[in-house]
């Protein structure tokens, strides 16, 4: 594979450590906006198909991640306009209240939404669940295995040690690691922003 | 007494619900003398509520290797 490499930019692309790198990130990013496991998934391997047959556009002034979410933005608009058309338009739900027993103004109640602090939750914690996901990208490899399989998938703890041929003291130790680091990185980049 | 690296073990065992009663207790004790290690406490739980605030996703080993597989054919 040949890639262009300008003597100005540091960044170039490594599609062989893109699945192993970026998919998680990818898979949640793609998450919060179709909310369907398979639908991101799908959305995820396109990404990369597209970012290997644009990969001589790459100029190497973004980082490849930022690179890559470029691409996935565009795929998730793509997954929208295609649901859409086929349904003809786009789908909008007014709830009118029919609730007799409401009889305040009208306005004034689609207003004032009991749900919009809801909705702000949801928005907040997309973004915590990118700030964790990055955070563990920056961890060594068997470092964020252990974690996520403990952590994210909550497997036990036996059997993490059968499926790595590690011995339950490693484990901790490696937990340990990984959850000061992870401390150390979400004070900087989440709760400092 | 347990040390502080013994505690920061049995602090990550209790994230996970797997630190045993004599465990607890021991580690306690030590929370009560040991300042640091209160302070680790506190941030630790503070990460586990985050982790599960966040609700992560995650692709399985088994997805990502296929995901691998496609890409690879494409190269």
């Amino acid at each position: 594979m040949i890639l262009t490499k300008k003597s100005m930019t540091t960044h170039q692309l490594q599609p062989d450590t893109w699945v192993d790198l970026y998919a998680d990130y990818l898979f949640n990013y793609a998450m919060a906006r179709v909310s369907d496991a398979e639908i991101a998934k799908d959305l995820v391997q396109e990404t990369f198909f597209a970012g290997l047959k644009s990969a001589k556009n790459y100029k190497g002034t973004a980082a490849e991640r930022t690179w890559l979410i470029a691409i996935l933005k565009r795929k998730v608009i793509d997954y929208y306009r295609k649901i859409n058309s086929k349904k003809g338009k786009a789908e909008v739900r007014i709830n009118y209240n029919s609730n007799s027993d409401s009889d305040g103004d009208w306005l004034e109640e689609q207003v004032a939404d009991p749900f919009s602090l809801k909705e702000n939750d949801a928005v907040e914690n997309r973004e915590l669940g990118l700030a964790i996901q990055e955070c563990i990208s920056k961890l060594p490899k068997k470092q964020s295995r252990v974690f996520t399989m403990k952590t994210i998938q909550g497997i036990s703890t036996e059997d993490i040690c059968k499926e790595l041929g590690i011995n339950p003291s490693n484990l901790w130790v490696m937990v340990h690691r990984a959850r000061t680091a992870l401390m150390g990185c979400l004070n900087e980049n989440w709760f400092r922003v | 007494m347990i040390s502080c690296e013994q505690a920061a073990i049995i602090c990550n065992k209790s994230q996970y619900h797997e630190a045993s009663f004599l465990e607890k207790i021991k580690f306690r004790i030590h929370l009560f003398v040991c300042k640091a290690c209160a302070g680790f406490t506190k941030k630790n739980t503070q990460l586990t509520a985050l982790c599960e605030k966040a609700q992560l996703q995650q692709l399985s080993e088994e997805d990502k290797r296929l995901m691998k597989k496609e890409l690879e054919n494409k190269f």
